[in-house]
């Protein structure tokens, strides 16, 4: 037909179908952060509420789980079509290893199930529940997000560091070892810096809107404890992940020389590394960045003598594309976690000083551009870890260009997507909005406690 | 039994329980369609919304069950599945998009005209996504995907077959969901909407038995083996079904309300089961066999391991949920 006329529709289809992957998974990781980590933030506010009988924590609490019904409906429905995309995009990635990784998204099934039924609880039950079971009702969704989280994760880290199978002479999949599957080398540090994302962002993102509300005059307790509280626990988050995040690095250096390599453009393989900030790679070496001599091969293995493979000794067919795309990827990612590092110790810095937030405009202008940045770091990290692993979609096994479907029109769902998303997001946004709207004409003044009986109507 | 029919077993439980409560969601929104305009509508507008908001997500959970128990225990089926029927798969994905972001959009805005924009899209994505299903389901059960896969886009579904399970995929949702709604009302003390759904359980239950009917019809030409099948080894669960159907019919019209979820829940499940006794042992029919597209034997473990903490963990969760909702411990509005 029309589309067989194209030249380019073959190769045009990976191409379509990696750029329709690659937006969906940015918008619902996202979501899945919110999935993962509001629950333990918003039970923080209801605990204190109920410990310290605080009506605004525990309406904090009450309008975080009402928001958090909007983003998991739409997380709801952009995880159903990431798993429809699997078999829509990649089904031959299903044909050969669905058997293998399938196993980790098995599991997810289960966490998913209870996150969505205790989440219902959860929301629904303020009004008629009793105000402690109702607290415990909301308990689980903090281990099922940390469940979840580590079985899409180990299936993730799998495709960087396939392990726990055995193939027979045609390729097909003969045996499967399930635990060598779930605990792949990656699986340690891939699960820990996303779990520790998902709590940086959903803590610096539900701060900044605080911070938001307080530069614009709102100072009511309210939006001080709205600020406190997620802000904290970003805070805690961040240290551990500038760690985790040096510790997967280290790990890419080991079992990804090629991804590493274009993290950190280097060219030849060598000792005393220069580690370069910013900048274009090129052929001949980095053009327009700053360079630490040796600093690189210092991190990789504690001393300028560490040898680090360049990609002169990766096969032309096994480098990673759009290489300063990758590493500006990786700079952005490493430049915002050090930069909310510096915010996290400002804040620990006052606090321990005078038990208060740092008394200066700037502190909450920080603090809400924060969420931003935090959603803008998880995604390039995300680009990081699966750009740098093209043209693998199982490393070292099979190629994405093997697994893509040969389906027409995929340019077509892909900008069918574009235009659903956009209405989504804006959906979203807009009934987040409106619900902040509306909480605030209710007024700030007269907050009820969630708990209060029923004024209204008496069941 | 083999471990491969085994998981093939948890597969149909699976879609067993996504049919009863992801089609009864379904149904919900289909009736929420045909309520009529604003003030007309606004009564059984607010039943469906009452029953459908605390449970919808985690009966849709069971959607995402089959598809990864699908691809995990069966890989090949799956690829087969989907780089043949991706037409109407997708089109069912972007019905889920649509009905879920609706349904939660409109529950939180105020504004009339955008809550009517976000209802309609709601409901009529309701009644899109279990036809393409259904298109689905008829299509690997007329033999149309080939083991290798890469079917023909259209002609594998757009058939008569494939069309009229869709058909029955909507009707079905829709009785199931009126049948639901007659309790959901007489618990909320609504006799006049107690009746109303009554008529439409009545209504649809009558159509829904017909499209069946045609079905059969319609396999005896298209599905030669499954229509075989059907008729010798799931001839036991046909009548089962035929039985349920007539019982509940009996007791509605006698104005009776015992035993009717039972009723119409039994009527559903046995047709399930008698497509999956009918395909034996076909994952699909006539070209892969369960045991050719299995996976290997410790993935299957998993498989089972995962159903077993499902059985003992997920279903008394959904229990209590259910518990929760019946009772009216839960909310429906923000």
């Amino acid at each position: 037909m029309l589309l067989d006329a194209l030249p380019l529709a073959e190769s045009s289809n990976l191409l379509a179908a990696r750029e329709q992957m690659a937006f969906t998974l940015a918008f619902h990781i996202v979501l899945s952060c919110i999935g993962v980590a509001l629950p333990a933030t918003m039970l923080v506010a209801n605990y204190y509420g109920l410990k310290k009988g605080d009506g605004r924590a525990l309406e904090l609490a009450r309008r975080w789980s009402k928001a958090m019904a909007v983003t998991f409906a739409v997380g709801a429905v952009t995880g159903t079509v990431l798993s429809f995309e699997f078999g829509l995009l990649w089904p031959q990635f299903e044909h050969r290893f669905g058997s293998v990784f399938g196993i980790a998204f098995a599991i997810e099934g289960i966490f998913f199930f209870l996150e969505a039924i205790f989440l219902a609880v959860y929301i629904y039950g303020w009004k008629r529940l009793r105000p402690w079971p109702h607290f415990w009702a909301g308990m689980p969704m903090v281990i099922t997000g940390i469940g979840g989280a580590f079985s899409v994760v180990a299936a993730n880290a799998w495709m960087n560091q396939p392990q726990g199978f055995t193939l027979n002479r045609a390729g097909e999949v003969v045996d499967v070892e399930p635990l060598k599957v779930l605990f792949n080398p990656a699986t340690g540090y891939e699960v820990m810096h996303m779990i520790l994302a998902a709590y940086m962002v959903v803590g610096f993102l539900v701060a900044s809107i605080y911070a938001v509300g307080m530069l614009k005059g709102r100072r009511d307790r309210l939006h001080r404890l709205g600020l406190v509280i997620p802000l904290t626990i970003a805070c805690i988050a961040t240290p551990f992940q500038l760690f985790v995040g040096d510790t997967a690095a280290r790990g890419v250096a080991d079992h990804q020389p090629a991804k590493f390599a274009a993290i950190e453009c280097i060219q030849e393989t060598g000792t005393d590394q220069t580690e370069y900030l910013g900048g274009v790679c090129t052929k001949d070496g980095v053009k327009g960045a700053i360079g630490i001599p040796g600093l690189d091969s210092f991190l990789v293995g504690w001393s300028t003598d560490t040898k680090v493979t360049g990609l002169n000794d990766i096969p032309a067919g096994e480098r990673p594309p759009a290489n300063t795309f990758i590493h500006l990827s990786f700079d952005t990612m490493v430049g915002i976690g050090s930069a909310l590092f510096l915010l996290a110790l400002w804040f620990a810095f006052a606090w321990w000083r005078k038990r208060d937030i740092p008394q200066t405009p700037w502190f909450l202008r920080a603090v809400a551009v924060s969420g931003a940045g935090a959603i803008a770091a998880l995604w390039a990290g995300w680009i990081v870890t699966e750009v740098g692993r093209q043209p693998w979609i199982v490393q070292g096994y099979m190629r994405t260009s093997e697994a893509v479907t040969e389906a027409k029109g995929i340019w077509f769902s892909f900008g069918l997507v574009l235009l659903l998303y956009a209405g989504l997001g804006t959906g979203a946004v807009l009934v987040l909005r409106a619900m902040s709207r509306r909480w605030r004409a209710d007024g700030t003044e007269e907050v009820q406690s969630p708990y209060a009986p029923p004024t209204e109507e008496v069941v | 039994m083999s471990k491969a029919d085994a998981a093939a077993a948890i597969l149909w439980v699976g879609a067993t329980f996504y049919a009863l409560f992801g089609g009864a969601d379904f149904g919900g929104g289909f009736w929420d369609l045909f309520a009529g305009w604003d003030e007309r509508g606004q009564r059984p507008r607010d039943v469906i919304q009452r029953s459908l908001t605390p449970v919808w997500e985690a009966n849709h959970v069971w959607l995402i069950f089959v598809l990864v128990v699908l691809w995990t225990a069966f890989p090949t089926a799956f690829s087969a599945i989907f780089t043949t029927l991706y037409v109407p798969i997708a089109l069912a994905a972007l019905g889920i998009v649509l009905r879920g972001a609706g349904f939660a959009f409109r529950k939180s805005i105020v504004g009339l005209r955008e809550r009517r924009a976000m209802g309609a899209t709601f409901a009529i994505s309701s009644v899109l996504t279990p036809f393409f299903m259904g298109a689905v389901v008829g299509a690997i059960a007329a033999g149309n995907v080939p083991a290798a896969g890469n079917g023909d886009a259209f002609s594998s579904w757009i058939q008569p077959l494939p069309l009229l399970i869709g058909a029955m995929f909507v009707a079905s949702g829709a009785y199931l969901a009126a049948v639901f709604l007659v309790g959901d009302a007489r618990r909320g003390g609504d006799a006049e909407m107690e009746r109303y759904f009554e008529r439409r359980a009545l209504g649809a239950a009558v159509v829904a038995g017909a499209f069946a009917l045609a079905g059969i019809f319609a396999l005896h030409s298209e599905a030669r083996y499954v229509f075989d099948r059907l008729t010798a080894e799931g001839l036991p669960l046909v009548i089962l079904s035929l039985l349920c159907g007539l019982a509940l019919l009996v007791v509605l019209l006698r104005g009776g309300r015992r035993l009717l979820r039972p009723l119409a829940a039994g009527a559903v499940v046995a047709v399930i089961w008698g497509w999956g006794v009918a395909q034996f042992p076909y994952l699909l029919p006539t070209s892969l066999r369960i045991d050719q597209a299995a996976a290997p034997d410790a993935t299957m473990t998993i498989v089972f391991i995962v159903f077993a903490v499902a059985t003992v963990v997920v279903l008394p969760s959904l229990a209590l949920l259910y518990t929760l909702t019946q009772r009216d411990l839960l909310e429906s509005e923000h």
